[in-house]
């Protein structure tokens, strides 16, 4: 009976918070456009025209067309793809691995594992994001697999050194000596106690990441090494229509606005989120 | 003149109700205690007057300083009024100051900014102000910063800066609440003798009944935002007209009713000998490594089932380190603790798991002691996992059932969240928590000390049923000697990491030996005292004899 009150009450939360609301509609376009662009695009997204270059929006080419005649609507249904997958992925890196090894480090503040987690991170952190994706792809050549894998571990430090801040001050807490008392490790203190209570920061750091994702993969598809030609992505559309921006304004503001608006709608979503998560601020009554 | 007046004031922040028909008058050379519980609005009258109300804020009615309708004032005099007609000390010593400043700045900013003087000659009245409140010269020059300051001598740069500029007016809201005994028996003779020699006035607000007794002219006792009786404090405490009144008095003089622990008979539930903690201290040179700084140094006492027994001392005595030791959370650098004759914890040898649920603790704060994202039901649970098999099912169900009917919560309580529940109900969370594997020894830190008089009469009384009825041994930590007297048998007094006195709880207050002890008890606020003493006498000089 408990569980099923607390399921309603969440939903019923989530319903009534309306920047959540926002950020579940927002994301959900891209997501949708992501997927569709599998089965169905309004043109060929690779078929080049170039009689029909640089057209502005028309009924035809609703975002018009880009410097090789290509369908920008249909570029970026497709790039969705790239750019969410990279920047999803690659935050799920950092966090799968910055996390725990943060956590870990904090439960055993002041001892040489922790000393060799944090110098290791700040190793990690001393290099520049785009001289570690050279380095990947030198070694494994360019693609958008390699550029995700780079930006992820870029991401691992950035998370280590947040949840290890956050973690440190609540280890000094009341309810983990409590906890201590009650007998309880530390991976478990770390999982019960320290974790839940520092999700809203990770939230939020997590949509400012992504959005830092999308700009990376943008950064290393102009350099190129990011998802190769033909397969379309946002940052290399921008990219491409850098020289363009007087000529064919269109070309950079279709694709700005698409990551604008996904980047809008998670931290709406992330925001969201922290809030239904947090028992004290969840606003179960409508 | 009157150095405050304050009528009819009403005020809501955000259509809340918070004071209702307030009046109050503070004339020259005049103590006049606030006194109430939390959420009374005590220190809402105080930010009233000083107009640093909240946003939301909404009052109505008048309000004088020195004479000045603070209603009437512009922003840019209000700035003018604050600091140089009416002027604040907080509670928090700790954070009223700015770390990155000089002590001798800070003071000097009050007068530069009010006066306009430059720093030279603020510097010199910062010198003399500061001498005042005894910080002399040669010992608190200027440039000290305030992490080289102890507590009390904090508080005593934070008065300096709010009389620099002799005030009509000093608000002091509970300036002694988070200092030691002997320490806050200094403040108030301070503030005291301020008053008489400065000829302002004084509006002391604070929770305890003990303070203001021993020191006010006049006291006002708010609850729920009005004022249920006010006048000379010897009147209104010989007559207290009103039930509130009663029941604070009654509260604050609170002994439990406790029947003696039967005479023990086999092992201790705690015996701790010759336990030693040490420190590191930080590195003030290269090559020179300082000395470990002795925390505990060699403490031994048993306690005997269904004791309870009192470690009393101040802050950086030791007491909470020792505590730590005793429930393992730290490893012992010598000696060794047995729990029930088997040994738990011992130098060199970290706590047996199989020995930790014969102890539990309840900490001091009420709101930092749960985990805000767990239910209740899940929070009291938790030292089941002490447990080889813990209970499941109906078994898990009806336990925690009768650890929160033990403290006197229903089964509703346990699908709630910890922030839904007040102060006093979270400590009796707390209290539940530890009782449900249980234990034969709970540890209680300052458990009480965060909570109203008449919430800890109520958290007291469950205690002493508790250990009655369950046969629990408590080992009761506290600075507040009156809480320690009301609830124990046996009290230990430390100092500098040594046990100093120790004896049954009466012989020690009656007939204190160690000359420390004794100071403790002198400094100690004793509403009894405070009213018996003759009445042409004022109160610093009457406690001390008290």
């Amino acid at each position: 009976m408990s569980a099923h009150a607390r399921r309603t009450g969440i939903v019923s939360a989530a319903v009534h918070h309306p920047a959540f609301m926002a950020g579940i509609v927002l994301s959900s376009i891209f997501v949708v456009a992501a997927l569709l662009s599998f089965v169905w695009t309004p043109q060929d997204p690779l078929r080049l025209d170039i009689p029909g270059k640089l057209r502005t929006p028309s009924l035809a080419h609703w975002f018009g067309t880009d410097h090789f005649g290509r369908d920008m609507f249909s570029m970026i249904m497709v790039g969705a793809r790239v750019s969410m997958a990279v920047a999803f992925v690659a935050v799920g890196i950092g966090m799968l691995a910055g996390v725990p090894l943060g956590l870990y480090a904090a439960s055993r503040r002041g001892s040489l594992v922790d000393e060799f987690i944090m110098r290791g991170n700040d190793l990690i952190f001393a290099f520049p994001s785009l001289l570690l994706a050279i380095m990947i792809t030198a070694v494994f050549g360019p693609g958008a697999v390699n550029a995700i894998i780079a930006i992820g571990i870029f991401n691992i430090p950035v998370f280590a050194r947040l949840s290890r801040g956050a973690a440190l001050s609540l280890w000094t807490r009341d309810y983990v000596l409590a906890a201590r008392v009650a007998g309880k490790g530390r991976l478990r203190i770390s999982a019960e106690h320290i974790l839940p209570n520092i999700v809203n920061l990770l939230i939020v750091q997590g949509t400012i990441q992504f959005s830092l994702a999308i700009l990376a993969e943008a950064a290393l598809a102009y350099v190129g090494l990011g998802a190769q030609p033909p397969l379309p992505s946002w940052g290399r559309m921008l990219a491409d229509a850098q020289t363009l921006i007087s000529l064919a304004p269109h070309m950079a503001l279709f694709p700005g606005l698409a990551i604008v608006v996904t980047v809008l709608g998670l931290n709406l979503l992330g925001d969201g989120l922290r809030d239904l998560h947090d028992p004290r601020s969840r606003r179960t009554r409508p | 003149m009157t150095a405050l007046s304050v009528s009819g004031l009403t005020l809501a922040i955000h259509g809340t109700p918070i004071l209702s028909d307030v009046d109050l008058t503070v004339g020259a050379g005049e103590i006049v205690g606030i006194v109430g519980e939390s959420g009374s609005g005590k220190s809402m009258t105080a930010l009233s007057v000083m107009q640093l109300l909240p946003h939301g804020s909404q009052w109505s009615g008048s309000i004088k300083v020195a004479g000045n309708d603070v209603g009437a004032m512009t922003e840019t005099e209000l700035c003018g009024m604050r600091g140089r007609d009416a002027a604040m000390v907080f509670q928090e010593p700790m954070t009223a100051l700015n770390p990155v400043q000089t002590i001798g700045d800070q003071v000097a900013e009050t007068i530069r900014i009010h006066t306009g003087t430059g720093r030279r000659e603020a510097l010199a009245l910062a010198r003399q102000t500061l001498d005042r409140v005894g910080l002399p010269a040669d010992r608190f020059p200027l440039d000290r910063y305030p992490h080289e300051l102890s507590g009390g001598q904090r508080q005593r740069v934070v008065i300096a800066m709010a009389i620099a500029l002799r005030p009509k007016l000093l608000i002091a809201d509970e300036p002694t609440t988070a200092l030691d005994v002997t320490t806050q028996a200094q403040i108030l003779d301070l503030l005291s003798g301020l008053v008489r020699e400065e000829g302002m006035g004084l509006m002391l607000i604070t929770h305890d009944l003990a303070v203001v007794a021993g020191l006010a002219d006049r006291i006002a006792i708010l609850q729920h935002g009005s004022v249920v009786e006010s006048g000379a404090t010897r009147d209104v405490f010989a007559a207290m007209r009103h039930p509130y009144t009663r029941a604070l008095f009654s509260a604050s003089a609170h002994v439990p009713s406790r029947t003696p622990p039967p005479a023990a008979d086999g092992p201790p539930v705690l015996a701790v000998s010759e336990v030693v903690r040490e420190y590191p201290q930080p590195r003030r040179g290269l090559f020179h490594r300082p000395p470990r700084f002795r925390a505990v140094d060699g403490v031994s006492f048993e306690i005997a089932r269904g004791e309870n027994v009192g470690l009393v001392g101040e802050s950086g005595c030791g007491k909470s380190t020792l505590a730590r030791a005793i429930l393992a959370l730290d490893p012992l650098d010598g000696g060794e603790i047995r729990l029930n004759g088997e040994v738990f914890s011992s130098a060199g040898d970290g706590p047996r798991m199989t020995q930790r649920a014969g102890v539990q603790v309840v900490f001091q704060d009420p709101y930092g002691s749960f985990n805000p994202r767990h239910k209740v039901r899940r929070l009291v649970c938790e030292p089941f996992h002490l447990l080889g098999s813990p209970p499941r099912g109906a078994e898990l169900e009806a336990r925690m059932l009768r650890a929160l009917e033990a403290v006197g919560l229903s089964a509703g309580d346990a699908d709630k969240y910890i922030h839904e529940f007040s102060g006093g109900q979270r400590q009796r969370i707390a209290i539940a928590r530890a009782l449900i594997i249980e234990p034969s020894l709970i540890v209680l830190d300052e458990a009480v000390s965060a909570l109203d008089v008449s919430i800890r009469a109520q958290i007291l009384d469950l205690l002493a049923e508790l250990s009655g009825r369950l046969d629990l041994s408590y080992l009761f930590i506290s600075h507040d000697l009156t809480v320690v007297r009301a609830i124990t048998d046996r009290v230990m007094v430390m100092k500098a990491g040594r046990i100093v006195e120790e004896g049954p709880t009466t012989r020690v207050f009656e007939d204190p030996q160690h000359p420390y002890t004794r100071s403790l008890i002198a400094a100690t606020p004793s509403l009894a005292a405070a009213l018996a003493a003759p009445a042409d006498r004022r109160a610093p000089s009457g406690r001390r004899d008290a």
